[in-house]
Formats: structure tokens, C-alpha cells, sequence
């Protein structure tokens, strides 16, 4: 008995030194943060719920997006882009500064647009509720949406009235910060780094083109335009310009912008064209337009 | 008791042991299941479950309805077959081996007075299969698609179910597409989605009935069923979500048989057919979209064709086109998982219809007391989606006539038809099990019963009164498609 007793009070001794040393050893590590099992999303007067959501991803997303919102669903080998990885939460549409999480809204408009030239269709035949529900439910799979809160979303001020000038400047701009590298001279998303670019995935990724008549992935209103270069498109070598364009600059450039979209009648497309120099650069960058979306000049 | 050898008590034994079988079974079945599909193939083309489209499959799901009347596009620009695999084929087949019963009471048989002398009640059982749906869908190119289901029945036999093509979003407009060949009608409650499948509740008995001449003579002159696809062209309009949807159909008179054939008499009118239908949905809240709609189908059908030199008729000549029509409301309700569909429905056919007489011989011909025969019908079906792996389905159906062919009193002449004659009821629950869900082939487990009563529509050759002739019907099938 008195020997078992000493080996008690050894063992006891020891554990009293060893642990509190051991938990030294770790206290540089701070406990990894674990996503909430529940969340809430705000939009509008809707407020989701993730458990209702939950219901809803597994009758609709987890094929691509995965059960365990990782973006390796039993469909994901076969599609490219590679679905939305939301443990990573780095997402593409935002309102927010690049780095940060979109609010809530980004998410739900997100999910009722869809995604051009992926496999992201528009769920606009789901109700608002459900809608909002799958935002909660998207914010439980990443710790991110519990140590940190969403960014502040980028101030879009009053768009400054369409002029010709304003179209001018914004081409000037499209060179000087070379827009052009990636989309190209013409706007077509085929500029000479263009087939070098990759994701966050490390997969190839193709820059937006204006010529096409597709809506751009993050909206299709110029306030939209606006915002993909202010808050970048995060996760695609697409940057954040808002440190370095003026927001009356940053207008200009959404103007000219909207001159490349040849086959998408606009203002700023009609204005241009009523200059004879308008004209003459819309008529010789025409394409004929392919079912598919590509392009080739007659 | 049952008790014997060592004292074991062998009866409690084999209960323990049989519980504990159908337990582990239970757990097998659950738990050996993922998460579930109609035509597979557009799961494939695009990756989605197809629980995504069906809130059980082959039943849609409104982001399912808003893919089909966008002609099958998600409209994402990758809808094009240009953007498949070379090898990508969209076809998918369908089948359901199964086990299933026929009870029907009240079948006339020989009997020792002779042929058709006596009633009794017949049963058949046994394994069996449905007959296969081979579906083929897509687009040919952005915003033209088609749908081609070439369909047997268990003997083999090859009809098309379906054949068209599709312009979708003419001029950019969600709001102008135009549908052309043998489709099912833009029914709020599709048969062809029906989520039963046994001999009596694989079809809804409103959308097929026909008033009946007398007990035991059935509406002579013309087949037609709203539930069956039909020959023409269609014009459908729906909002960007699909809230609001509007179709207006023209339709050849053949019930969707080919060559101007169509009905009893193996021949067809000139005329032509119109359906209209129109429904909005609203969303309310959390409990999900409800909808509202109606519809309605101007008929006609020839009453007697020409002849050629031999006396037979020829096809597509029929003439002395009478009217008939059908018509209903429908409200489709959400409360989260349960949804309920009610359906209120009207028919109405043309006496020289229903007696089957040659409208020019005018009313003299018709036989004594007919009259224009006219029903009313009503439907509440209620599912409740467990998940998307479960289903528990629920229908009845009820039919009442509301003027008889032959009413009215009776005469020395002839005798008037039993008030009820025709009347219908019917029953069915079930559920389905999809014990997987995935993004490439379709799989479930079908369990139906269901009973149908129709009112006074045989003759007893026992006792010279009209009786009525139930049906029942016990499936358990495995549905599946790939």
C-alpha cells in the first residue's frame, strides 16, 4: 500500500510540473476558432437562419460546393471554375475592401445573380427567405465569420453625368493602369498576360470580355462596375484599385468600359458612337458574335 | 408459450432475434445511403443533385420548373452544347421493375348460366415491370432546345410520348417561347411528373374521365384526356423568376396520335383545339411560394367521317365537329415541407358527343332523353418531403357527375341513368425513398396502395342491376433512371 501511495504522489508531483510547462510550450498558439454551428444573416428585413439554410444546401449546392462547404463536391473534379470554397471564405463579390468578408447582402445577391461562364446558375426561383437562409447557413462552414466581421462596404458616390470627355479619360486610364494586359486593347479578355493567370486555386483563370454580351459576373449595373475595381475581385488576380483611382476617375473608367460592350446597347455606347471617332473605333473593333459567346471580325 | 430443450424461451428468442434483424436492416438502409433525379442526364450536363429540380424526383421543384420553361437552361452561358464534353449524350432511361397487385371486386365472369353470368372478385399478383421511357433533352443551341421521348410499353411496343423543339427568350424575352410538336401540356399539375405509379393511382382521374352512356357503355365517339400529350404549337410567357406563368396552346384534334388518327372510331376532324392557362406565385414568408392558377381546353371532335369506296373511314376527314371542354383552378400551397395541390375541375361535353350520333342527322337523331352531359371534380394531393431522400405522398380524387347523357325521367321508352353513374373516387398514398442522391443517376424505392370506386358503371348479370367496379392496386416497385 505505501508503495502505490508513493507512486500517487510521484505521478502527482510530476503532472504538477510537467503540464504547466506543457501548456507554456503552447501558449503562443492561440486555440484555433471554430465556425458557429449557428448563424443569422441580415438582408433587407429578411433575417435567415442557418438551419433552415442547411435543409437547403442539401437539397441544392452540396453536389459542387461539397457537405462540408469546401468546394470538393462529387461534381467538383468536373467544373471549372472549382466551386466556391466557404471554409476559405474569400469571395469574389463584394461591397467590401478586398481581404475582407462581404456582408451579407454581397452573399444574397450572389446566390439570386449566379455566375456567368460557371456553373453557378441564378436560384431567382427560390424565395427571398430561402435565399437568406443558405447565406446563414454559407457562414457556418469558415471560423472567419467568427473572428471577424464583415468589411465596411466601398462608399459608391452619385455617378457623375455621361460626357464624351468622361469616355475619353476612362480610356486613358484603361491604359495607364494597364487594364489592357489582361483584357486586351479591345476589350476581348485575350491582353498577353491573359493565358498566364491563375486563380487562388492555381487554376487558369480568363480575364472578363467586354465584347461579349454577357453580364460580368459581380452585376451588370454600372454602380456594379464600379465596385469590381474598387474592391477587386478577390481569390483572381483581378486587384483592388481603390488606393489608387479617384472615385470621379474610377466613373470615367466605368464609362469607357461600357463602350467596349459592343453587342450591349448602353448610353455611354450610344454617346460614343454619335462622335465620328466613336464611330470609327467601334466599327473596327465589330465582331461578329458566335452562339457560344466568342467572337471573330467578319 | 414456447418453451422446449434447456429452458430457452424459443418464441421471445426468434421475436428478439427477427427485431434485431429488421433493425440492423433499418440501419443498413439508412445509414449505407448518401444523400438523390428525372432525366439524369441534365444532372450530368450540369452537376447539380437532382434534388436541385425535383422536390422528389420526377416531381419539380420551382428552381426545376424555371429550367424547363427556360428550355432547359440554367442560363449561365454554358447551356450550349458547345460547352459539353464531345462525348456528353443526353439520354436518360427510365424504368421501374415491380411487385404489385390487381383486386378488383365486381368483375363480371362466366359462370355456370354461361358467358358473362356472374360477378366475383379477381386478384393477380406478382413481379413485373413498367414499361420505359427513353428521355432525351437539351438544348441544340443557345435558347433552342428540344425534347424527344421515344416510350414502350411492357410488351415493347414504340410510341413517341414527346417530340419537340423549342425557341426560347425570342427577341431576349423570357416572355415569348414558342414550343412546336407533341408535348404535354403546360398542366400546373403535370401528370407526366406524377409521383405515383401503380395501375390506378399512376394517373389523375380527372384529367382522363369521359361521362359513361349508360352503365356499362362507355362515351362512344371520342377519346381525349388533358393529362395526355398533345400535337400543336404553344406559346409560353413566364417572368424572370417564374412567379408568373402564361401558356395558349393550339392543338390538333387527335389527342396527340399521329397520322390524323385519334379516338374510338380511328378517325379525326380538321378543327382545331385551344388550351389556355395562367398562375401567379407569391411567396409568404418562411413557409415557402404558393400558387394559383387556372386553366381551361375548347374542344372539338367529328361526329362522322367520309368514307372511302370500301366503307372505312378516312383518316383526317371527320366532320360534324362538335364541342367539348374541360376546364379548373388550382392552388398549389407550401408550409415548408408539406405542400398541398387542390385542383377544382369542370367538364362538359356535346350530347351528339356523348351518344356517340352523327350531328347531321340533328336532335331527331339523338337517342330519347339525352341531354349534354356535365361533371364537376375536385383533387387534394398532400406531400410532405421528409428530406430530399423521403416522400410521403397522399391523393383523393373525387368525380360527380352533374347531368347524366341519358336523365331526366323516365319514360315507357327508356330507362334514365343511375344519378351517381360514373361517379369516381379514388385514393393512393405511398412514399418514396431515394437512398442516394447524387449528380449522375436517379434511384428509388416505391411503396403505393391505392383504390379507385366507380359508381354503377356495369350491369349485374346476376341481378340485372347497374353495380359499381372497385380497383385496387398494391406496388412496390424500384424506380430508377440513368
Amino acid at each position: 500500500m505505501r508503495n502505490i501511495s508513493s507512486l500517487k504522489f510521484c505521478l502527482s508531483v510530476a503532472s504538477a510540473l510537467v503540464l504547466p510547462l506543457a501548456a507554456f510550450g503552447q501558449g503562443d498558439q492561440a486555440p484555433a476558432a471554430k465556425p458557429a454551428s449557428h448563424m443569422e444573416s441580415h438582408i433587407g428585413n429578411l433575417t435567415g437562419n442557418s438551419d433552415a439554410g442547411r435543409q437547403l444546401y442539401f437539397r441544392y449546392c452540396w453536389g459542387c460546393h461539397g457537405p462540408h462547404g469546401d468546394g470538393n463536391g462529387e461534381n467538383a473534379p468536373w467544373v471549372t471554375p472549382q466551386p466556391r470554397n466557404f471554409v476559405a471564405a474569400v469571395f469574389k463579390c463584394r461591397s467590401t475592401p478586398t481581404g475582407t468578408l462581404p456582408t451579407d447582402e454581397d452573399l444574397y445577391n450572389s446566390i439570386r445573380r449566379g455566375f456567368n461562364f460557371t456553373n453557378m446558375p441564378s436560384w431567382l426561383a427560390l424565395t427571398a427567405q430561402e435565399r437568406a437562409n443558405l447565406v446563414a447557413f454559407i457562414k457556418t462552414f469558415s471560423p472567419r465569420w467568427v473572428t471577424e466581421k464583415p468589411g465596411t462596404p466601398i462608399p459608391v458616390p452619385a455617378e457623375p453625368k455621361l460626357t464624351i470627355e468622361s469616355i475619353k479619360h476612362g480610356g486613358e486610364l484603361f491604359q495607364k493602369l494597364e487594364c489592357w494586359k489582361c483584357h486586351g486593347q479591345e476589350g476581348r479578355g485575350d491582353g498577353p498576360s491573359a493565358s498566364t493567370l491563375t486563380d487562388s486555386n492555381d487554376q487558369p483563370i480568363r480575364p472578363y470580355n467586354f465584347t461579349s454580351d454577357n453580364r460580368s459576373k459581380c452585376g451588370s449595373t454600372n454602380q456594379d462596375l464600379y465596385k469590381i475595381f474598387m474592391s477587386g475581385v478577390d481569390g483572381t488576380p483581378m486587384p483592388s484599385f481603390a488606393d489608387v483611382v479617384k472615385p470621379e476617375d474610377a466613373w470615367d473608367l466605368v464609362h469607357y468600359l461600357r463602350t467596349l460592350q459592343y453587342n450591349n446597347p448602353s448610353p455611354e455606347l450610344t454617346l460614343w458612337e454619335s462622335t465620328p471617332e466613336g464611330k470609327a473605333i467601334v466599327a473596327a473593333k465589330q465582331v461578329k458574335e458566335t452562339a457560344t459567346g466568342s467572337g471573330f471580325k467578319p | 408459450m414456447d418453451v422446449r430443450g434447456n429452458g430457452v424461451n424459443w418464441s421471445r428468442f426468434r421475436l428478439g432475434t427477427t427485431l434485431t434483424a429488421s433493425a440492423m436492416l433499418l440501419v443498413v438502409l439508412l445509414f449505407a445511403c448518401s444523400s438523390a433525379s428525372a432525366i439524369p442526364a441534365f444532372a450530368r450536363k450540369y452537376g447539380m443533385p437532382c434534388s436541385s429540380c425535383h422536390e422528389a424526383w420526377p416531381k419539380l421543384s420551382p428552381f426545376g420548373q424555371q429550367f424547363k420553361d427556360n428550355g432547359y437552361q440554367l442560363g449561365n452561358d454554358r447551356d450550349a452544347p458547345i460547352f459539353q464534353s464531345p462525348a456528353y449524350w443526353p439520354i436518360a432511361l427510365r424504368i421501374t421493375p415491380n411487385w404489385h397487385l390487381e383486386h378488383n371486386e365486381n368483375t363480371i365472369v362466366d359462370g355456370p348460366n354461361g358467358p358473362s353470368s356472374a360477378v366475383t372478385t379477381v386478384t393477380t399478383r406478382g413481379f413485373d415491370y413498367t414499361g420505359m421511357d427513353m428521355l432525351t433533352a437539351g438544348t441544340l443551341a443557345k435558347n433552342f432546345s428540344f425534347l424527344l421521348v421515344p416510350s414502350s410499353d411492357e410488351t415493347g411496343a414504340f410510341h413517341f410520348e414527346s417530340a419537340n423543339v423549342r425557341f426560347d427568350n425570342v427577341f431576349g424575352s423570357s416572355w415569348i417561347n414558342i414550343k412546336v410538336g407533341k408535348f404535354e401540356l403546360d398542366n400546373l399539375l403535370s401528370e407526366k411528373r406524377i409521383l405515383t405509379l401503380s395501375n390506378n393511382g399512376g394517373f389523375y382521374q380527372n384529367y382522363h374521365f369521359q361521362p359513361w352512356l349508360a352503365p356499362g357503355q362507355a362515351e362512344p365517339s371520342y377519346v381525349f384526356g388533358i393529362g395526355d400529350n398533345q400535337l400543336g404549337i404553344e406559346w409560353l410567357g413566364h417572368s424572370a423568376n417564374d412567379r408568373t406563368r402564361v401558356s395558349a396552346a393550339l392543338l390538333q384534334g387527335t389527342d396527340g396520335n399521329p397520322d390524323f388518327q385519334s379516338g374510338i372510331l380511328s378517325y379525326a376532324g380538321r378543327g382545331y383545339e385551344g388550351f389556355i392557362t395562367a398562375s401567379q406565385g407569391f411567396e409568404l414568408g418562411s413557409l415557402g411560394l404558393q400558387r394559383v392558377g387556372g386553366f381551361a381546353y375548347f374542344g372539338q371532335a367529328p361526329t362522322y367521317p367520309e368514307y372511302s369506296q370500301d366503307g372505312a373511314p378516312i383518316f383526317g376527314t371527320g366532320i360534324g365537329n362538335e364541342p367539348y371542354y374541360r376546364a379548373g383552378f388550382l392552388g398549389m400551397w407550401t408550409f415548408r415541407k408539406l405542400d398541398v395541390t387542390t385542383m377544382y375541375f369542370y367538364g362538359h361535353d356535346n350530347v351528339f358527343l356523348a351518344t356517340g350520333t352523327p350531328s347531321n342527322l340533328g336532335t331527331a337523331g339523338l337517342p330519347e332523353g339525352a341531354h349534354a352531359p356535365s361533371w364537376n371534380g375536385a383533387l387534394i394531393e398532400t406531400n410532405y418531403a421528409w428530406s430530399p431522400q423521403l416522400i410521403l405522398i397522399n391523393r383523393y380524387e373525387l368525380i360527380r357527375m352533374r347531368q347524366q347523357t341519358l336523365g331526366g325521367a323516365a319514360t315507357d321508352t327508356y330507362t334514365p341513368n343511375p344519378g351517381d353513374l360514373g361517379n369516381v373516387d379514388a385514393l393512393t398514398f405511398g412514399f418514396r425513398y431515394y437512398p442516394f442522391i447524387n449528380t449522375r443517376a436517379g434511384f428509388a424505392f416505391h411503396n403505393e396502395y391505392s383504390i379507385v370506386w366507380n359508381r354503377k358503371v356495369q350491369i349485374s348479370p346476376v341481378t340485372g342491376l347497374p353495380i359499381d367496379l372497385t380497383s385496387s392496386s398494391l406496388f412496390f416497385g424500384i424506380d430508377f433512371a440513368f
